[in-house]
């Protein structure tokens, strides 16, 4: 079984990724109602782990509920809580299950969750934990030692167009390109023009770049993002635009803003596709992309 | 450099003196007078304190430099009063415990949580600056240590959380990557950055750690 979401990378098409949270806790209701209504619409359903250092139902038995629904996953997976050994056990144990792709991240810091006296790990970054996928894809493990029965992954990693300064970003960018990161979904962009630039350094790259939209669901949450989350920056025209827009209509326009510009970065050919992070509003994501035209 | 360290809350202080009812009070006039954490105005305090508490102090004592071998000779001078006592209740650092618990056969109690060995940037400004991970990456991060100075101790580069030259946990604390991006570019050393570094070996030097010199 090969990955459906690295076929889709390979075809040309304008790929689409989408996000879904595990919940805290046991019920999985309404992880399955978001993973129903996105399996059929996007390439690869990325499962979050522990996003922001919040301790969660596990990105693997998210990832298991999407493969059971006949959906594509992509297992994001953070060096913060698992040393290697982990790692490499739940890379295996993944594989075994049907798994096919991992997004590899070095994980927020631990005092920014809501376990604040925990350890973080961080025994490997993003970058090693690449390097870590093909080592195990090569029969072998991190301690050198061979393996009975390899695995097979779609390797994919993040990169900030937007951070300042920009360049200590693009050098471990062209290390996990280097490392073999096959495919990067970007933190948040806003600033198409911005984005151009940073394309058309990122295009002489053998590797495949889907753009971040993250829902603007009001005009505050907008200027909470440009003033606290790296790397997020979402220009005046998009602040006036939502501003301008009656309270109960803003989350109206933020579809409407993040179908313009998936449209655009489509129809321009600007990238290889998009990651929508809903953020909550996972409901949203169809609207969003039949405001994109799709 | 100086051994970091701060007071433990008197509460938490208290019941590890649960028992022991005559008490010796030892401070340190190195790293804790610095601090003001166990120099002979503190001892003097916790004096105090514990006689409130209703504790027996039989002596106390400010040894110049409580982690040398010196201590020794400061302990044989006091031998009664300590030998009077139930327990030792140590203000200074972790360092001087352990120097204090080699001679004494009662329990050495500290008062103070040591934090870090830092180094002075400014007057009166504390830096951690190395953890002795023993793999020293100072030659190829211009001198800036990444363990220390990285909150996550990253050693290919910036995580997604740096910030305007900050670091994801704090906004006023700069990001290491970034202070060794600019330091590795003025010195026209970037390639240095771009090499990767594989993952680390956290048993350089093997737990329980020591060293025998020839
Ligand atoms: S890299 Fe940092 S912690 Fe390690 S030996 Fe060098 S200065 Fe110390
Ligand atoms: S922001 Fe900078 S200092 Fe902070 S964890 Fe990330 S790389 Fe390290």
């Amino acid at each position: 079984m090969v990955s459906r979401f690295k076929e889709a990378l390979g075809s040309g098409k304008f790929v689409i990724t989408s996000e879904v949270a595990p919940p805290k806790g046991t019920n999985l209701e309404k992880m399955q109602h978001h993973i129903d209504l996105l399996k059929d619409k996007v390439d690869g359903i990325n499962i979050t782990d522990h996003q922001s250092s919040a301790m969660r139902f596990p990105s693997l038995g998210g990832c298991l509920a999407v493969l059971e629904s006949g959906g594509e996953a992509i297992m994001q997976m953070t060096c913060r809580d698992r040393n290697r050994i982990a790692l490499e056990a739940d890379l295996l144990f993944a594989y075994s299950r049907g798994v096919r792709n991992v997004l590899c991240l070095t994980g927020d810091a631990v005092v920014v969750g809501d376990h604040k006296e925990a350890m973080g790990v961080f025994d490997l970054d993003s970058l090693q934990l690449i390097n870590a996928v093909h080592a195990l894809a090569g029969g072998k493990d991190l301690g050198g030692n061979d393996l009975d029965g390899a695995v097979e992954f779609c390797v994919g990693a993040i990169v900030t167009p937007e951070a300042q300064p920009l360049e200590p970003q693009l050098i471990k960018f062209e290390k996990k390109v280097e490392a073999g990161a096959e495919f990067f979904q970007t933190q948040a962009i806003y600033d198409l023009d911005n984005f151009k630039r940073f394309m058309d350094y990122a295009r002489k790259f053998k590797t495949k770049i889907l753009a971040g939209i993250v829902l603007l669901s009001s005009a505050r949450m907008a200027k909470y993002m440009t003033a606290n989350v790296p790397g997020i920056f979402v220009p005046d025209d998009l602040l006036d635009e939502m501003s301008a827009a009656p309270k109960e209509e803003m989350l109206a326009k933020g579809i409407e803003i993040a179908g313009r510009t998936i449209a655009a970065l489509k129809n321009e050919t600007i990238c290889d596709g998009v990651h929508i992070m809903a953020i909550g509003r996972e409901e949203t994501v169809p609207d969003i992309l039949k405001a994109a035209g799709m | 450099m100086k051994s970091m360290t701060k007071q433990k809350p008197i509460e938490e202080i208290q019941q590890s003196l649960e028992g022991l009812d005559k008490v010796f009070i030892v401070g340190c006039g190195t790293c804790t007078t610095l601090t003001n954490t166990g120099g002979v105005e503190q001892v003097e305090e916790m004096k105090e304190k514990l006689q409130e508490m209703g504790k027996w102090l039989t002596g106390t004592l400010v040894i110049p430099t409580a982690c040398d071998d010196m201590t020794d000779v400061a302990m044989k001078e006091n031998e009664q009063a300590i030998r009077g006592a139930d327990c030792l209740l140590s203000m200074s650092c972790a360092l001087g415990v352990h120097r204090l618990s080699l001679y004494l056969d009662i329990p050495v109690i500290p008062a103070v949580d040591t934090l870090f060995i830092g180094v002075e940037e400014t007057p009166g400004y504390f830096r951690e600056a190395c953890a002795q991970c023993g793999q020293c990456f100072l030659g190829i991060t211009a001198g800036i240590c990444p363990i220390t100075a990285c909150h996550k101790g990253l050693v290919n580069g910036p995580c997604g959380g740096t910030n305007n030259g900050k670091c994801e946990v704090d906004k006023e604390k700069d990001c290491a990557w970034t202070l060794i991006y600019n330091r590795l570019k003025e010195q026209n050393r970037l390639h240095l950055m771009r090499q990767y570094q594989p993952p680390r070996n956290h048993h350089v030097t093997l737990q329980p750690k020591s060293m025998k010199i020839s």
